[in-house]
């Protein structure tokens, strides 16, 4: 590399200017952080954070505790997903929490079973008709609200070119209005065996690691992601490169949509129910874990691997808490100081940039 | 007439009552590289700005190609073979350069539609091909564009557009901004393309420059082509009287 760094016109390259992956500093958070609460337990609550302290259990690790800190965050992590991919081009999606609210009313509707114990569904929205629906129905209800939805969402933003803030904050208040609305705020409940199933155990985690896997491979070797990255970098050069900006804008917000309705319907089926308060300020822990995963709020910057890294985080530092046994309304406070940290951290990367 | 690449008729643009540029008539020929030369506001920008269609212009008629053209925008005019570099650079900052080569026309490994997917490798070679031939060097092609200087990216943008360019590219003070070691770099890639035969327009104040690299110096002043100088036949002086105006009081092709 020495060699051509002095080529013609003197170009230098500075191998130690190349900066360390974004992934790598979150990972080392995520490593700081875990390390802090295991000293912490250890020197005040003389319990290990990580590791199995029960002689009845014969394991190395909690595993327990291990599988609730990603089990609570893998149902907010799919939207997270989606976000990710909204940032990364440079938008804000806030309505992703109303979206998984309307959702849920509607798919559960349409995943009721018709009798209970022996008796008729005593929650049930339709006839007999639109009972113990095949598995299939309920979920492709649910895509297509979440569809509708981000399409909605994305059509707005790049054909109006109102602000995504102002776009998805619409869409946040009338698909919450949306959800209360559909049963006249009553819940819904009681949905078919399969349907119920789908939501079971660590079922929410294999859904959320393989929608990262997949999205992961999307957004790294696909046209879909680079375009992603290109708009959010610059999108004057992305519009003059011949990019079609506004058919990918609605494709963006269309798949968070659809992620976020996907989340939905993990979430009614783990909780055998759907109200229409379901999802309320998902979209803002969803954009806190992408942010502390390194996904700049500016555009261009971020990854999948980085969200679900922030996602890790996020459920570390909630079961922390509990772990310390510090009240829930510590846990809302410093929620909030991570968000704004995570932010201010990226703000400081911006300015860090080199110019020539 | 078969070998004229690019010719203006009476190429006129108007911003309200100003008139930016008058009456324009130009020739471009295969191969030739033409500087327009003038002093700020004479309408360089402004006649550039009509043939790549970033503006749409009051009058007269472009010619490109052998047929009469009437793009609608940047994009058009791109897809008939036109390349430009912008005074502004249209790079995405986040994306390393092989990315920024081939934004908005990606090779493909696997085609399905929004999803298809790329080819890096290929799009890799090409690049490291590109800027072998267009005398670039960029050590790592893999990093991405912010953090390079001002001069290692404008020279990604002109090998973009010298890499892809086949029919005519134009170059919109692309040295303003650089140092003499990446202007010397930037001249090396314009020398490239008249190796190539690829047509140049270049917009530059620096007429040493100028007088170096093309065949052929139009001069610009108040919105009127007031001398088209051949490179030979001219010197410093000369450009400099016409740019002023204390020469060429009439328009001239």
């Amino acid at each position: 590399m020495s060699e051509a760094s002095h080529g013609l016109g003197g170009l230098k390259y500075d191998p130690r200017k190349k900066e360390r992956p974004q992934e790598l500093n979150v990972f080392l958070a995520l490593v700081v952080i875990v390390v802090a609460f295991e000293l912490i337990g250890r020197l005040f609550l003389g319990d290990s954070f990580l590791f199995n302290t029960r002689e009845n259990v014969d394991t190395l690790f909690n595993n327990q505790r291990l599988s609730i800190i990603i089990l609570q965050v893998s149902i907010v992590g799919i939207i997270a997903l989606g976000v990710t991919q909204v940032i990364i081009t440079g938008g804000i999606d806030l309505s992703s929490g109303s979206i998984v609210g309307v959702t849920a009313m509607v798919t559960m509707s349409f995943a009721q079973t018709a009798m209970v114990n022996g008796n008729p569904n005593p929650k049930a929205i339709f006839g007999e008709g639109l009972m113990d629906l095949p598995i299939l129905v309920p979920v492709l209800v649910g895509l297509a609200c979440g569809l509708a939805a981000g399409f909605i969402n994305g059509a707005l933003i790049a054909y109006t070119r109102i602000p995504p803030f102002i776009a998805t904050l619409g869409m946040m208040v009338t698909a919450r209005g949306a959800a209360k609305w559909w049963s006249k705020g009553n819940p819904i409940s009681f949905p078919t065996e399969q349907y119920a199933a789908i939501g079971q155990g660590m079922n929410p985690v294999l859904i959320f690691m393989a929608l990262a896997i997949l999205f992961h491979c999307v957004m790294t070797y696909t046209r879909y992601g680079k375009h992603c990255y290109a708009i959010g970098s610059n999108e004057a050069a992305a519009r003059m490169s011949g990019i079609n900006v506004n058919a990918h804008k609605v494709l963006v917000y269309t798949i968070a949509g659809m992620l976020a309705a996907l989340a939905a319907v993990v979430l009614s089926s783990r909780n055998l129910t759907a109200q229409a308060g379901m999802g309320v300020m998902y979209e803002l822990d969803a954009i806190a874990m992408a942010v502390i995963g390194g996904v700049s709020l500016a555009g261009g910057r971020g990854s999948i691997l980085g969200t679900v890294l922030g996602a890790l985080i996020f459920g570390v530092i909630i079961s922390g808490f509990t772990f310390l046994k510090l009240d829930a309304y510590y846990q809302e406070m410093v929620k909030g100081v991570i968000i704004v940290a995570a932010v201010v951290l990226d703000q400081w990367r911006q300015r860090g940039r080199v110019r020539g | 007439m078969d070998d004229i690449v690019l010719e203006t008729r009476g190429l006129t643009k108007r911003y309200g009552g100003v008139h930016a540029l008058e009456d324009a008539n130009f020739i471009l020929r295969k191969g030739e590289h033409v500087a327009v030369v003038g002093d700020n506001g004479a309408g360089k920008s402004t006649f550039v700005r009509q043939i790549t269609a970033v503006e749409q212009k009051s009058a007269g008629q472009i010619f490109f190609d052998g047929r009469e053209v009437n793009f609608a925008g940047p994009l058009e005019a791109r897809e008939a073979g036109i390349e430009t570099v912008f005074q502004t650079l249209a790079l995405a900052d986040d994306l390393d350069v092989p990315s920024n080569l081939f934004l908005g026309r990606e090779l493909f490994r696997f085609r399905l539609g929004p999803f298809s997917i790329l080819d890096r490798k290929a799009m890799r070679e090409r690049t490291l091909e590109a800027l072998k031939t267009t005398a670039v060097k960029i050590p790592n092609v893999d990093n991405p564009i912010r953090n390079m200087s001002g001069g290692q990216r404008q020279c990604v943008s002109i090998a973009r557009t010298a890499a892809f360019a086949s029919k005519l590219v134009i170059m919109d003070e692309p040295t303003a901004a650089l140092g003499v070691q990446e202007t010397a770099q930037v001249e090396n890639i314009i020398r490239g393309l008249k190796e190539r035969g690829v047509p140049l327009v270049l917009i530059s104040h620096n007429l040493r420059q100028v007088i170096e690299l093309v065949d052929r110096i139009v001069v610009f002043r108040r919105g009127r082509i007031v001398a088209s100088l051949r490179k030979d036949e001219t010197d410093g002086n000369d450009i400099v009287s016409y740019i002023t105006g204390v020469k060429g009081g009439q328009d001239a092709a």
